[in-house]
């Protein structure tokens, strides 16, 4: 590996209105060496490469590329200077041909020249053995060699520093082995790789170095050989393995000996590996990972989010269809999405609306709910939940986040589901409230409701569940009960491998 | 392309593809005209009338083909091609230049395309909406400028109007036993210039592969570096002076200007495009698809008429019919192709 430093960042600040997005990030990237960028949602990590390519401008600190001190104004401006992005949401045209995605918007002159192209475009994909012919409309080739065309692309501009924002998400195991060949080849022409992604048996077979981020600071950067996986992760997720063996012991939970309410065998899904799963009835279990191991997508393939591909369901041990999210409803199951925003609330529509709307889905449209009824079922879950709202008619937009997040639990709770899926139900929202959420749930399991809990956070996770499903690159890696539940446990199951 | 029916090492594109469909069934269904129907379609001036008469329709055609490659729509074509034929006609009446004239048409339908592309491409509003705005105005004022139709009394315009081009040989012998030549108007060469000016721009100029490329993924199109706003903004530019093009051919075939002229001109310039093999959702589509686009749909009716279905709501439903079959055919063919490529 040469030592060469070709790329410097030095103290980046980035402040967005309310948040400081990044606080004096440090990052260096040197000649020839794949880098690995780690963190976990709202590291910063993003928010630096968009820094890095002209997206954001930076508030503060300086970068340095081979010595010399630039800014960079654009994405452009950022190509230019030799520092390209392959991004996973491939940003080619389908309807081209290979060629034209190579040249197209980077010469000059009205006529183009195609046959020059093509002839170039051949020789620089031979170069690097990529296996697409120039002439080849580019939505013919699969994905991975979509990915690597933008790569030839970027290479044939000179880029110096080649940044793969999780490229590998999309793509099966052989296509990602071809992908790191082309990466180690890069390397050894001395690029800079800057290597994105949540895959961590990825970063340890091709990345030289990993740079860790957490909460928009620099946690450390570290050569790959030194830094097991079990630091990474603890790393990544902010706790200390020597702080956390000494850490107070939560109280053991009892494991649950009720009925199966809910039962899975080689439930897949378009977005989930097929997987097992069962749930009693009043037991709280949560799927823990990092971001990106498949957690909320094995749930949404339980409520029929996605569109479900295999597998057999058994509901209080009778073998059901859930296929599509009425369906799940039907039988009893609730689910809390991810992201609110976007999955949950219809900000326009008052409180009263939101709580009212799955319960109205469930009746059907020929039998509403009558406007008093409507109040009365908004007024009660208000008081319940202690939701903070001017009215029963305050549009849902206007409140605080944990506030929507209530009025979401209110829509679910007043279907009376058996089973409740909360995926991420206290992101976002005060200290005050998560605990306000935490409660809810294990009075809800002692009512006898199934709940299955997601949180990014650990510790919320190992004070509610009784049981957690640990998730590693799409699979379930690990269950841990009783005596296991604890964040070391919890982290060594997570890293997994040998160290 | 030089030898389409030769080997070929690569497969279609999806815009070849679609166009070798129109054209095998432009074709076909041409043929069948010709033995089951016999009469009209057995002489080459069947086909020289469906030009002459629809010049102006693959004018504006063209200029929908642009814009809807791009992503975009074009609405207003019709009623700008009217406003243009009523403004030329009143211009000529009243003592106007057959040059200036066509300055006038290209001066309006520029005029349309530079507003047109501003507000869409610059301050990013829906092309539809723009464009609907843009065609009741158009409407609009052809009729302030007169509600009666007017027709062109101009001794220059006629000379230019009647000039044709004879083709002794190309001709048949009527019932009475005289020689009908074949007779090419001249709006038809200046369609088929238009025709070939946009196809060598779409395929080897980089303004037309920028248009393919904004109409295949408008934020790669972005990140490749291509000035998208331009892009599109030229495309409506494109689009209005072809609009103005037509105007003046409309003009050249019908010698009268009519606030109803044109009526529905842009809806039957959709159509063609999509027969063409243009994607409502852009990146694909192909002008030579477009004139075989009109051609095809040019051809229903007239076996529609031929049929003895005069009525004229036949031709509408078979119009309809059409689209209908062409949407569903490219949907199952492109839809195949995505398929077979995955596994």
């Amino acid at each position: 590996m040469q030592e060469e430093i070709l790329l410097q960042m030095k103290g980046i600040d980035k402040k967005f209105p309310g948040v400081l997005a990044l606080n004096g990030v440090d990052f260096t990237l040197r000649k020839g060496e794949i880098h690995a960028l780690m963190g976990e949602n709202g590291a910063g990590k993003s928010t630096l490469i968009k820094v890095l390519t002209g997206v954001y401008q930076k508030d503060g600190g300086e970068i340095s590329l081979e010595g010399q001190n630039v800014s960079i104004k654009s994405p452009q401006d950022a190509q230019n200077k030799g520092i390209s992005t392959v991004y996973q949401e491939i940003t080619l045209c389908p309807n081209l041909t290979v060629a034209e995605n190579m040249f197209i918007g980077r010469e000059n002159g009205s006529w183009i020249k195609r046959k020059e192209r093509e002839k170039r475009a051949d020789e620089i994909l031979g170069g690097l053995g990529i296996p697409a012919r120039s002439t080849q409309q580019l939505g013919d080739c699969s994905l991975a060699v979509q990915q690597m065309v933008a790569i030839a692309r970027a290479v044939d501009m000179n880029c110096k520093v080649l940044i793969l924002d999780e490229p590998t998400s999309s793509l099966d195991d052989k296509e990602v082995n071809m992908l790191f060949d082309l990466m180690r080849d890069l390397k050894s022409k001395g690029v800079g790789i800057i290597f994105v992604t949540h895959f961590l048996e990825q970063v340890y077979e091709v990345s030289d170095r990993i740079t860790v981020l957490r909460n928009g600071e620099l946690v450390g950067e570290y050569p790959v050989e030194k830094l097991p996986r079990v630091e990474l992760v603890s790393k990544m997720m902010g706790k200390d393995l020597d702080e956390l063996s000494t850490l107070g012991e939560h109280e053991e939970k009892k494991t649950i000996v009720n009925d199966v309410l809910y039962e899975a065998e080689g439930l897949s899904s378009s977005e989930a590996q097929p997987f097992d799963f069962s749930i009693r009835r009043g037991e709280v279990n949560g799927f823990t990972g990092l971001l990106g191991s498949g957690r909320s997508e094995s749930v949404r393939a339980i409520f029929g989010a996605d569109k479900v591909n295999g597998g057999t369901v058994k509901i209080k041990g009778e073998q059901v269809k859930v296929t599509k999210p009425i369906d799940a409803m039907k039988h009893g199951i609730g689910y809390l999405a991810e992201d609110r925003k976007r999955d949950g609330i219809i900000a326009e529509l008052s409180v009263r609306e939101n709580i009212i709307l799955a319960l109205q889905v469930m009746n059907g449209m020929f039998k509403p709910i009558s406007r008093s009824e409507q109040e009365a079922f908004a007024d009660e879950y208000i008081k319940v939940l202690n939701i903070k709202t001017a009215s029963r008619e305050t549009p849902v937009g206007s409140l605080s986040g944990g506030n929507q997040q209530k009025v979401i639990l209110a829509r679910w709770l007043l279907t009376h589901p058996d089973y409740l899926i909360l995926d991420e139900p206290t992101r976002g929202i005060d200290v005050g409230t998560k605990l306000e959420i935490q409660k809810l749930v294990l009075k809800l399991a002692e009512e006898g409701v199934s709940v299955t809990f997601i949180s990014s956070e650990v510790e919320e996770m190992l004070r509610t569940c009784s049981r957690l499903i640990v998730m590693r690159d799409r699979r379930i890696v690990g269950e841990l009960k009783g005596k296991d539940l604890n964040q070391t446990q919890v982290m060594k199951t997570i890293a997994g491998g040998e160290a | 392309m030089k030898n389409p029916f030769g080997k070929r090492k690569e497969p279609l594109t999806d815009t070849q593809l679609l166009m070798t469909i129109t054209i095998g069934i432009f074709v076909v269904m041409y043929i069948l005209a010709m033995t089951l129907l016999g009469g009209g379609f057995l002489h080459a001036q069947q086909i020289f009338d469906m030009l002459n008469d629809n010049a102006s329709l693959i004018i504006v055609s063209c200029g929908l083909t642009i814009v809807m490659i791009g992503g975009g729509i074009d609405i207003s074509v019709g009623a700008v091609t009217s406003l243009v034929v009523m403004s030329c006609v009143l211009y000529l009446n009243n003592g106007g230049n057959v040059f200036v004239s066509i300055l006038l048409a290209l001066g309006i339908g520029l005029a349309f395309g530079l507003v047109q592309g501003f507000l869409i491409s610059y301050l990013e509003i829906q092309p539809f909406i723009v464009t609907l705005a843009g065609m009741f105005f158009a409407r609009g004022m052809t009729t302030i400028l007169s509600v009666n139709p007017q027709k062109v009394d101009h001794a220059a315009f006629a000379k230019v109007r009647d000039t044709q081009i004879v083709i002794p040989w190309l001709g048949y012998t009527a019932k009475n036993g005289n020689l009908v030549p074949a007779r090419i108007e001249l709006g038809v060469i200046v369609a088929l210039i238009c025709v070939a000016f946009i196809f060598v721009l779409l395929k080897y100029l980089r303004l037309g592969r920028n248009f393919y490329a904004m109409g295949g993924n408008q934020t790669s199109a972005l990140m490749l570096g291509i000035n998208v706003k331009r892009t599109r903004f030229f495309s409506y530019i494109l689009s209005g002076l072809l609009s103005g093009i037509s105007g003046f051919v409309f003009m050249m075939h019908t010698g009268a200007g009519n606030a109803t002229n044109a009526a529905g001109m842009e809806m039957n310039a959709i159509a063609s495009s999509i027969i063409g093999g243009t994607l409502l959702t852009g990146g694909v589509g192909n002008v030579i698809g477009t004139f075989f686009g009109t051609m095809t749909l040019t051809t229903i009716k007239k076996i529609v008429v031929s049929s003895g279905l005069n009525d004229p709501w036949w031709q509408s439903i078979t119009t309809g019919g059409m689209l209908c079959f062409f949407i569903l055919l490219q949907s199952v063919v492109l839809g195949r192709r995505s398929k077979k490529k995955k596994s």
